[in-house]
């Protein structure tokens, strides 16, 4: 079983998780282009790599931020929003 | 072919020849580079050669051929997609793997079994009458059935699975099929080699060079080449690949895991698909049953296996059947699938010159092998996307026209 660290709840296992995919600055919608809103809402970096990632401990609702190797699948650390960036 | 056999075996020198000639050098320059010597690699190279004369072509696999989702997905041939695009694409795909097997001289094993697919709620019954209706207005065999009819094919089944999700009816497939996977690309490698297309295996790609928004060489682990043309094919590596070109594109990879138990008597003819159960089975010519389940759920590229899938698959296959319960699992593996958002391909021409994807071949790559190798090789030849693939070019995300393939497997929708 794959253990993940929730900043709140300690190490649980994985399956208690969500992941809702690398932290991607938003444009303004109001006075971006169109091509800038496709490139934002379409694509992304999908080679291999550390990243950070949004993730959720469901039974707490808790959304922190996983600096993550998506090659090794290794959770090199986690941490709440704006606690540590 | 007995005697064949003898003299073989009786033979000091085993005069069989090589599938493929091995080549020790790259040359310097070729008229067409495909990266990736799987399938759809394979197949483009075998197409170029026979359907356009261009021969002057090489094969780069970064490991052996076959290696990646050629040999890792689940063998299961279909074509009763949603779009008009992906069922016209598919159904011409299944046309041609008919006549493989003669083509190469080589037997693919290609077995039709027809293929349900399970519906366990009122949505998931809209959905098949949906899908019957735009398969059978483009004349593919398709209907919707009802439980007793799942029952006849396959009696071993629990209808109600279990008591917490009853089969309401299915989407019956006639046509689904199955095929040796490792065949397929050794046949199209053949093929392609026969026709003058060098293959190059443990020969990685380490860049592309690009000048004015034109291709004109890749430097490999093995030297520098020089082309015009660049097709990559190269499933859940295509990020790293259009990572040295710089386009960008909104293909992400989730591993996709499968597995085969014991092998066992033949007891079940048929493919059965259930979206809801998250499993998809069919027993190979092995007697082994081969069993797939959806995504994994969060992003990494590489090919590692978890404990959780092949709990999660026995849970639910005992559902189903629950006289396997002592059925052992011998072998399980993963596949990096490149996903698009709209769960169709990206094909075609891009923003660079002369570099062609045929890629976000995500979980439904392996049926399309024959049809991608033919409409990729047209698309290169006469440098114009062939009417099958307009629907999906990489422009589509751009210009917010998606495709919108919910027929696609292993998704939940």
């Amino acid at each position: 079983m794959k253990l993940m660290t929730c900043p709140i709840n300690g190490s649980r296992p994985v399956s208690e998780f969500v992941y809702w995919g690398e932290i991607r600055p938003m444009p303004d919608a109001a006075t971006c282009s169109d091509d800038e809103w496709a490139d934002y809402v379409f694509n992304r970096n999908g080679a291999p790599g550390v990243k950070k990632e949004w993730w959720c401990h469901t039974p707490s609702n808790t959304w922190f931020i996983a600096e993550r190797d998506t090659e090794k699948d290794k959770v090199l650390r986690t941490y709440l929003h704006g606690e540590d960036e | 072919m007995p005697w064949r056999l003898l003299r073989f075996g009786l033979s000091k020198s085993h005069p069989e020849p090589r599938m493929f000639t091995a080549h020790d050098k790259l040359k310097p320059s070729y008229d067409v580079v495909i990266i990736g010597g799987g399938g759809h690699g394979l197949a483009s190279a075998y197409y170029l050669g026979r359907d356009h004369g261009i021969t002057n072509v090489a094969v780069l696999e970064k490991g052996y051929i076959g290696g990646g989702n050629t040999g890792r997905n689940t063998t299961i041939i279909r074509s009763n997609y949603l779009t008009p695009e992906g069922v016209k694409f598919y159904d011409k795909s299944v046309d041609l793997w008919k006549d493989l097997s003669e083509e190469f001289d080589l037997n693919l094993f290609y077995s039709t079994r027809g293929h349900f697919t399970l519906a366990h709620t009122d949505s998931a019954m809209r959905t098949m009458r949906w899908r019957a209706e735009v398969n059978k207005h483009y004349g593919i065999s398709s209907e919707v059935v009802g439980p007793e009819e799942v029952k006849r094919q396959a009696p071993q089944i629990d209808l109600s699975c279990g008591g917490h999700a009853p089969i309401m009816g299915a989407l019956y497939h006639a046509p689904g099929a199955v095929a040796r996977h490792d065949a397929v690309a050794w046949g199209y490698g053949r093929g392609a080699d026969q026709r003058g297309a060098e293959i190059h295996q443990q020969t990685a790609v380490t860049g592309i060079e690009v000048k004015g928004g034109k291709v004109v060489g890749v430097h490999t682990t093995k030297g520098f080449i020089s082309t015009n043309k660049v097709i990559c094919a190269v499933a859940g590596f295509t990020p790293r690949i259009t990572d040295m070109v710089g386009i960008k594109t909104p293909i992400f990879v989730h591993p996709l895991q499968a597995m085969v138990s014991e092998p066992m008597k033949p007891w079940l003819d048929t493919i059965l698909v259930s979206g809801s159960l998250h499993i998809y089975v069919s027993q190979s010519a092995r007697g082994e049953l081969v069993m797939g389940a959806s995504l994994d759920p969060y992003e990494v590229q590489s090919t590692r296996s978890t404990l959780d899938f092949p709990e999660g698959l026995a849970a639910h296959l005992l559902d189903m059947f629950p006289f396997l319960s002592h059925a052992k699992v011998v072998r399980q593996w993963a596949g990096m699938a490149d996903m698009t958002p709209d769960f169709a391909p990206i094909m075609g021409k891009t923003a660079i010159e002369g570099f062609y994807l045929d890629s976000g071949w995500g979980t439904w790559g392996f049926k399309a092998t024959p049809v991608c190798g033919k409409t990729m090789a047209w698309t290169v030849a006469n440098d114009t996307p062939h009417e099958l693939i307009t629907g999906f070019s990489l422009d589509r995300f751009r210009n917010y026209s998606l495709t919108g393939e919910k027929g696609a497997a292993s998704v939940g929708h």
